[in-house]
This record gives C-alpha cells, sequence and structure tokens, in this order.
C-alpha cells in the first residue's frame, strides 16, 4: 500500500544488500561530515551519477526530493537573514549575511547528496531485504524482528485505517477544527490499536503453534562476489577523494 | 519533525546515535518475546497514525503520537518508534540514515517521559478528571520534548540556526494541544473498550 516503485531494475540492484547498506552508511557518513562547498558539490555530482545509475522513475523520484526539500527551503527563509556576518545585500530591514547563504547552500548540497545516495543504495531494497541485511551485519535480532513485524504490518493497518475512514465519511464525518472531529479520529484511532492488538495476539499464538522459539529463520542467501568487492572499491575512492578535497580546501570567494 | 539530512553537525549526531543505542538497548531488554508481536504491530499503527492529518485551524498537521506509544509501551516504544522511522526512511525517505539518531532520539526520550508522567500522574490523581487531564499532558508533553529537543539539536549543531529553531518549536503548539487532545480521547476510548492495553498501575488506580 505505501509501497512506490521508485526505481526500474538495473545492476544496482544485483550488488549484495550488505555491501550496499555498508556504502551508503560510509557515504552518507561522510558527505555528512563536509564543511566545504566544493567537496560538496563533488559530493552531489557523485550521488547524483548514482542515482542515474540506479534507473529511476522519474515523476516519483521527483515527488520524494521536493519532500526532502522541504525542510531546505524552510532553512534558506531563515538562515540567511538571521545569520550574523558580511553583508551581501539589504532587503527592506532584512540584513542577507554571506555567511547565512554560505551555510544555506552547504545545507542544500549535503542534503540533496545524502538524500541521492540513500534512495540510489538503499531506496532500491525491499523492507524484508533490509531487514535480512541488518541480520546479517550483526544487529540485534530482536530490533530486525520488530523492523521486519512492523514492515509486514503496517500495510495491513494502513488499508485497515483506510476501510475505518471510509466507513465514518460515509456517516457524514467531515473533519474541522472542533471537538466533535478530535473525537471521531481518536476513536478511529483507539478502534485501529485495539484491532492492532487483538491481531497481535492472534499472530503471536499462531506463530507459538508453529513452533516459534525466538530465533529467525531466514532463507535469504546473500553472496558477496568480486563484483561486489569492486562497487565498494569505487565508492571508497570516492569518498577518499572527497575527503581529500574537504581537508586540502581549495580556497573560495 | 524530521530534520533534514547534513544540516546538523558531526557532535550533535553522535550524541544522537549514542542516546538511541543506550535508550534501545535499555528498551529492548524489558521487552520478552512474548511482547515483541504487540510491540511490532503498535509500531506499525504508529506509522500509520502519523500519517493522520488533523485539522487545525486553517491548516492541518499530522500526529506523532509518540507520546501515546509511550503511554502504551514504556520503554520498549524506544526500539518500536527506531522500526517505525526507518521504515519511514525506507519507504517515504523522511528523515535518513545520518539523522535517524537524532529523530530517534528526539521522538523516543519525549515518548518514554510522556509515558512516565501520565503514570505518575494517573497515580497521584486517580479520578477520571485526573486521567484525563494527565492523558492530555502526556500527549502534548510528546509532541513538546520531540519539539524541544529537535530545535535544542539544530541550536547546538550551528548558532546561525537559532532562529529558524525557534521557528520550528512555535510552529509546533498547536500541534501539541491537538496531539493532547487526540491522546485523551484515545486514552479515555481504549479505557472504556480494552483496559488491559494501558500500563498495569494504571489499572490499579482505576480499581481503586
Amino acid at each position: 500500500m505505501f509501497d512506490q516503485r521508485l526505481f526500474q531494475p538495473s545492476f544496482l540492484q544485483e550488488v549484495d544488500a550488505r555491501v550496499r547498506l555498508g556504502c551508503a552508511v560510509g557515504l552518507c557518513l561522510c558527505l555528512s561530515l563536509l564543511g566545504d562547498v566544493y567537496a560538496c558539490l563533488v559530493g552531489l555530482a557523485v550521488s547524483a551519477l548514482l542515482l542515474l545509475l540506479a534507473r529511476p522513475c522519474w515523476q516519483p523520484l521527483l515527488c520524494r526530493l521536493a519532500a526532502i526539500n522541504v525542510f531546505v527551503v524552510f532553512l534558506w527563509c531563515v538562515t540567511p537573514w538571521s545569520v550574523p556576518g558580511e553583508e551581501l545585500m539589504r532587503l527592506g530591514w532584512l540584513t542577507i549575511s554571506v555567511q547565512g547563504v554560505r551555510l544555506s547552500l552547504l545545507v542544500s548540497l549535503k542534503a540533496n547528496a545524502i538524500a541521492a545516495v540513500f534512495l540510489a543504495l538503499v531506496g532500491t531494497m525491499t523492507a524484508p531485504e533490509l531487514g535480512h541485511a541488518l541480520e546479517r551485519l550483526h544487529c540485534p535480532t530482536k530490533l530486525v524482528f520488530l523492523f521486519l513485524f512492523t514492515a509486514r504490518y503496517v500495510h495491513v493497518l494502513g488499508q485497515e485505517w483506510r476501510v475505518l475512514f471510509t466507513a465514518a465519511k460515509l456517516r457524514g464525518f467531515r473533519p474541522g477544527t472542533n471537538a466533535a472531529t478530535y473525537r471521531t479520529l481518536a476513536s478511529l484511532l483507539g478502534l485501529l490499536l485495539v484491532r492492532s492488538h487483538e491481531r497481535a495476539q492472534r499472530v503471536h499464538e499462531a506463530m507459538l503453534l508453529r513452533g516459534f522459539d525466538g530465533s529467525f529463520r531466514s532463507v535469504t542467501v546473500f553472496h558477496a562476489g568480486p563484483r561486489d568487492l569492486g562497487f565498494a572499491l569505487l565508492l571508497l575512492l570516492c569518498a577518499v577523494g572527497i575527503v581529500t578535497l574537504e581537508l586540502c580546501g581549495v580556497p573560495y570567494v | 519533525m524530521h530534520i533534514a539530512e547534513g544540516v546538523l553537525s558531526p557532535g550533535v549526531l553522535a550524541v544522537g546515535y549514542a542516546l538511541t543505542a543506550a535508550g534501545t538497548t535499555l528498551g529492548l531488554r524489558r521487552l520478552d518475546y512474548d511482547r515483541l508481536m504487540t510491540t511490532g504491530i503498535l509500531a506499525a499503527a504508529f506509522f500509520v497514525g502519523s500519517l493522520v492529518h488533523v485539522p487545525i485551524g486553517f491548516s492541518s498537521a499530522h500526529l506523532i503520537l509518540n507520546g501515546l506509544l509511550g503511554v502504551l509501551l514504556g520503554w520498549a516504544a524506544f526500539p518500536a518508534i527506531l522500526a517505525a522511522l526507518t521504515l519511514q526512511a525506507l519507504l517515504f525517505q523522511f528523515g535518513g540514515l545520518v539523522v535517524l539518531g537524532v529523530n530517534t532520539c528526539s521522538m523516543g526520550l519525549s515518548g518514554v517521559a510522556a509515558g512516565w508522567f501520565f503514570r505518575w500522574m494517573s497515580r497521584v490523581w486517580p479520578t477520571p478528571a485526573g486521567r484525563r487531564t494527565a492523558a492530555f499532558l502526556g500527549g502534548a508533553l510528546g509532541v513538546a520534548g520531540a519539539a524541544l529537543l529537535t530545535a535544542l539539536a539544530l541550536t547546538c549543531s550551528e548558532q546561525g540556526f537559532a532562529t529558524a529553531a525557534a521557528l520550528l518549536f512555535l510552529a509546533h503548539v498547536p500541534v501539541m494541544l491537538a496531539e493532547g487532545c487526540i491522546t485523551m480521547f484515545t486514552v479515555e476510548f481504549l479505557r472504556r473498550v480494552r483496559p488491559e492495553m494501558l500500563p498495569d498501575k494504571d489499572k490499579e488506580a482505576n480499581h481503586a
């Protein structure tokens, strides 16, 4: 229900999920630590290239990127005039500072670069794939279990919420800012929670009946071959290049 | 409430990860396999509930529900919120890998604190009016704490974000009230329909 296809099949999806997850974490952390505009620009170029390699479906992808940039736009509205510093220009009583614009620019570049890396490397996985990859990377078993369970039931509960809401609308429910709306929404939410609770108990009993003993047996088999290693090395080289650029620091205006 | 990637400084990100790791470890330790399904499905309900838009004046806001989750789950709310936020990052790219620590920490800590507050208050004021107030304040405290911690994370990262952080917090004041009302009505609904879902101490207060 919440799954939207963002990517067409590409060679990126054939790379081992653990390798992709590891590379994504490394590259995202490396990008988030940057403080140099040129290094960020190179980082954005690398991540855009990765995104292109993942063969995206453009329309849904652009919607996602727009949603990510809402916060960035909010920062652009506030930061340029709220950061004190050298005056760049004056708009009425607001002084736009060089430091403020630089900070906003840095944040926009970094936010988009990290989002693109995440989309290209992790966004191409399904939730179960990510869960199993996390398990193989020695994430706590209970946490992986919780994640897989949540991922499984999100769709079921989303459907249930839709049914409840449609039923309420058919009975003449029109949302507005009043106590009746809040009471109705809270009752629907309460009903959703009660039903989830009951479903959880049923599922738990069914799993006990099938011999659930707390361990999770995955049938997904991961193979990391020379190609995966090459991919990881290539990304590592890119990260090293970006960090070198950051440390050497080309002077800018 | 989700901070975009690339905004926060390394120090703040590291503190976020550390607190999230500690909270999640504590939450998982308190969570046995018998409650794992319930927690997982409640985390899914939290995910779905947080997509619900509530009208506030001329605008609308989506619920956060971390206060309600803290009331229902206690410390186990921490791993539940982590799981739900990871899923949100994967499916919608709200938040992401790098800020996952800070986001989980801001929502989880305030959710757990809201749960504590709810339990404490329903113990000291065990009348129906007291329990309603406790639920309202619990829900509002969940959002207030999350907004405050998010604003704090922004300000600590870069002094220049202080104004943006203050605006962000102020924008959440109406959401606090709405969330408080929703939490109050939901807890009231659960008490009537399925009291065993609410924390034990509260039930004792109910019988007394």
